[in-house]
């Protein structure tokens, strides 16, 4: 892996259907994890949980929390399986989730 | 099966009511997330890793054709066109929107059913033998007081806010496969010297973080007495049953904590507070109750069938599926058809809406209309004509619903695991999936005999691996996925917890470790009647260790 840039990315679900969502820089969130914010400074961090609050306080989203990830060759990788489940959908069920409809993070659960 | 009478449509469709308000006001922001939770709970709605998920009940695993069809309705009008059986009895969507949800339980009020009690600190959708009411060996049909203590515990006041969630599991047969002993109350059938039956009661056993075997408070129970002596074991639970700490919160812990004797004295201290005759069940509505399992229309047969001889002889496939996937019926000329949700490879307890259908279909033209849903996360058509048999396993060929593994090593249960939970450590699917790959081969599986494998992704243990002859537990270390392995737990009538075999193993060595473990058994045995459990029982761990760990 080439240079990676270390932070966490805030994560939730849409409260009217569930969809794993990411927060952006412009402060909405999207299906795709590659559009996050990946943040490392305590300010952007102390910002966008406050973004997280206010959203999840006016019914856009719930249970949002911050994950570790990084970039790597331009793509964002969580680093942790769980949340590369999360970008991708049920590692069982490729035809299901954001895998099957182009909305995908780039790395696989489990690298071979 | 049990019929809703006004009281039971009436109060589903205030409850169904009462959701859409509650999810209304969630949407538009009248309620906050903290006070949705609990209420989203209380109707089966959980937030899972992809989506919400809706745990529908289906009490004591009993169903209709024309309920699976409308669970099927709804996987394909509201989900991606499948549903997930579960350990408990229960089917769960893994890809609902809250906004769908109010409608999704109108469609389920509409077969009387719902999604009530499957969540939440309350007493759960009580479980039972998936064969009772047909099978050989049942004293009596358990059926009528699973249905007692569902409309007992139904939104009981006094006891839905439990310190943690309360499960009943019961049993008719004398062979237990209901795990009645591994549930916070089992309750199993027993006759006396007089011909009269009464319940044994069994407390204070679980799996989860802390498995433990659950002890008999009470032999032999008259059976008017159940509810009464139920509400004893509540009433003291609540009382001292933990609250400060969620993983002591469950009745074992107080059971195990403060002593069976000592638990035992404070129940019937309780239960001598109110007299029998204020607490006892009437007979009438015993009865009344009773009749809605009464035994359906059955034909008088002959105990053989030529024509299930002649097709065992014609179809090899056919004979070995007749050998793993039936079981003995009562009553002569009728056979339980075990349908293994569990094909090569597949997704443990998944069944697509045309699987439903196909099932609903063959219940309804074969099967008295009834379906039941097993804890190991099969189905069963309960009373099929011997003379029918060979026509419902071409129906069920065609649509992947023949595997011949039924108790074999190829019948897996699996939790979703990590692939749809979120309190998965691991995944446990794609394990279920490689042990299933591997074992392929019916012939391999029948050398290994009855056998167990239970997953679970995680210690909460849905994948009742305490109780798997071979248990495999996924963890988490340090973000990597590995998988502990026990050998000798079992849930039958001779329940016992599994024991750690040793350090874990990463997911690509788990299924290579299993056929280790199955060779060393085969290499072992005392001839193909010792299976593997007895086998285990007899020699230990030891030469399982050796064979998996001392290579490394």
């Amino acid at each position: 892996m080439s240079t990676q840039e270390k932070g966490q990315v805030m994560t939730a679900n849409r409260l009217g259907d569930g969809e794993v969502v990411f927060l952006t820089r412009a402060g909405v969130w999207s299906e795709k994890i590659d559009d996050a914010a990946l943040v490392q400074e305590p300010l952007a961090l102390a910002a966008i949980d406050a973004r997280a609050a206010q959203d999840a306080k006016a019914n856009l989203i719930t249970g949002q929390y911050l994950f570790d990830a990084a970039r790597v060759d331009g793509r964002i990788r969580a680093d942790h399986i769980r949340e590369r489940i999360r970008t991708l959908g049920p590692t069982v069920r490729e035809d299901l989730g954001k895998q099957s409809e182009g909305k995908a993070g780039a790395f696989a659960a489990v690298e071979l | 099966m049990y019929r809703y009478d006004e009281f039971d449509a009436q109060f589903v469709a205030e409850r169904t009511a009462q959701f859409r308000d509650q999810a209304n006001r969630r949407l538009s922001g009248a309620l906050t997330e903290d006070e949705f939770r609990p209420l989203r709970l209380m109707n089966g709605l959980y937030l899972q890793l992809h989506a919400y998920m809706l745990r529908v009940a289906i009490p004591y695993g009993t169903f209709s054709g024309k309920q699976m069809h409308q669970l099927a309705m709804i996987a394909d009008k509201y989900d991606r066109g499948y549903g997930h059986f579960t350990t408990r009895q229960n089917i769960q969507y893994n890809w609902i929107k809250l906004e769908d949800t109010a409608d999704i339980l109108q469609a389920l009020a509409d077969v009387e059913m719902h999604a009530i009690q499957t969540s939440g600190n309350c007493i759960r959708n009580v479980t039972t033998d998936h064969w009772a009411g047909a099978a050989a060996d049942e004293i009596a049909d358990p059926r009528p007081v699973g249905e007692l203590i569902r409309q007992w515990s139904s939104l009981h006041p006094e006891f839905s806010y439990l310190p943690r969630k309360f499960k009943i599991a019961i049993t008719g047969a004398p062979t237990d496969r209901a795990a009645v002993r591994v549930h916070d109350i089992g309750l199993r059938l027993h006759k006396n010297l007089a011909g009269q039956n009464g319940w044994e009661v069994m407390v204070g056993g679980g799996q989860g973080r802390t498995p433990l075997i659950a002890v008999t408070v009470r032999d032999f129970l008259p059976e008017n007495e159940l509810i009464g002596y139920l509400e004893a074991i509540m009433r003291v639970y609540n009382l001292y049953g933990r609250r400060d700490n969620k993983y002591k919160a469950r009745i074992k812990i107080l059971v195990h904590e403060i002593g069976a004797e000592k638990f035992r004295a404070e129940v019937e201290a309780e239960y001598a507070k109110h007299p029998a005759q204020q607490t006892q069940v009437e007979e009438a509505e015993l009865a009344r109750i009773a009749k809605y399992f009464a035994a359906p229309d059955f034909e008088t047969l002959p105990r053989m069938s030529n024509r299930l001889d002649m097709a065992r002889l014609a179809n090899p496939d056919f004979k070995r599926w007749t050998k793993n996937n039936l079981a003995a019926h009562f009553k002569d000329g009728y056979a339980i058809v075990n349908i293994s949700l569990k094909p090569v490879g597949g997704i443990p307890g998944d069944a697509t809406s045309e699987q439903m259908r196909v099932m609903a279909d063959l219940a309804k033209t074969y099967s008295f209309d009834e379906l039941r849903v097993s804890h190991a996360q099969n189905i069963v058509l309960p009373h099929v004509k011997l003379d029918d048999v060979f026509a419902v396993w071409q129906k069920l060929s065609e649509h992947d619903l023949a595997a011949a593994n039924y108790g074999l090593a190829g019948d897996i249960i699996a939790c979703p695991g990590l692939d749809y939970c979120s309190l998965a450590t691991a995944r446990a699917i794609p394990i279920a999936q490689a042990i299933s790959r591997k074992f392929a081969d019916v012939d391999v599986q029948e050398n290994y005999g009855a056998l167990k494998i239970n997953i679970s992704g995680c210690i909460n243990a849905c994948g009742h691996h305490h109780v798997g002859h071979i248990g495999i537990l996924g963890l988490d270390k340090k973000g990597e996925e590995y998988y502990q392995i026990t050998l000798g737990g079992s849930s039958s009538e001779n329940a016992s917890i599994g024991n750690i075999l040793g350090p874990g193993f990463a997911a690509h060595e788990v299924p290579e470790a299993i056929e280790n473990i199955l060779s060393t058994y085969v290499k072992l045995r005392q001839g193909k009647a010792e299976d593997f459990l007895s086998a285990y029982r007899r020699l230990g761990a030891k030469p399982f260790k050796e064979a998996l760990y001392a290579a490394a």
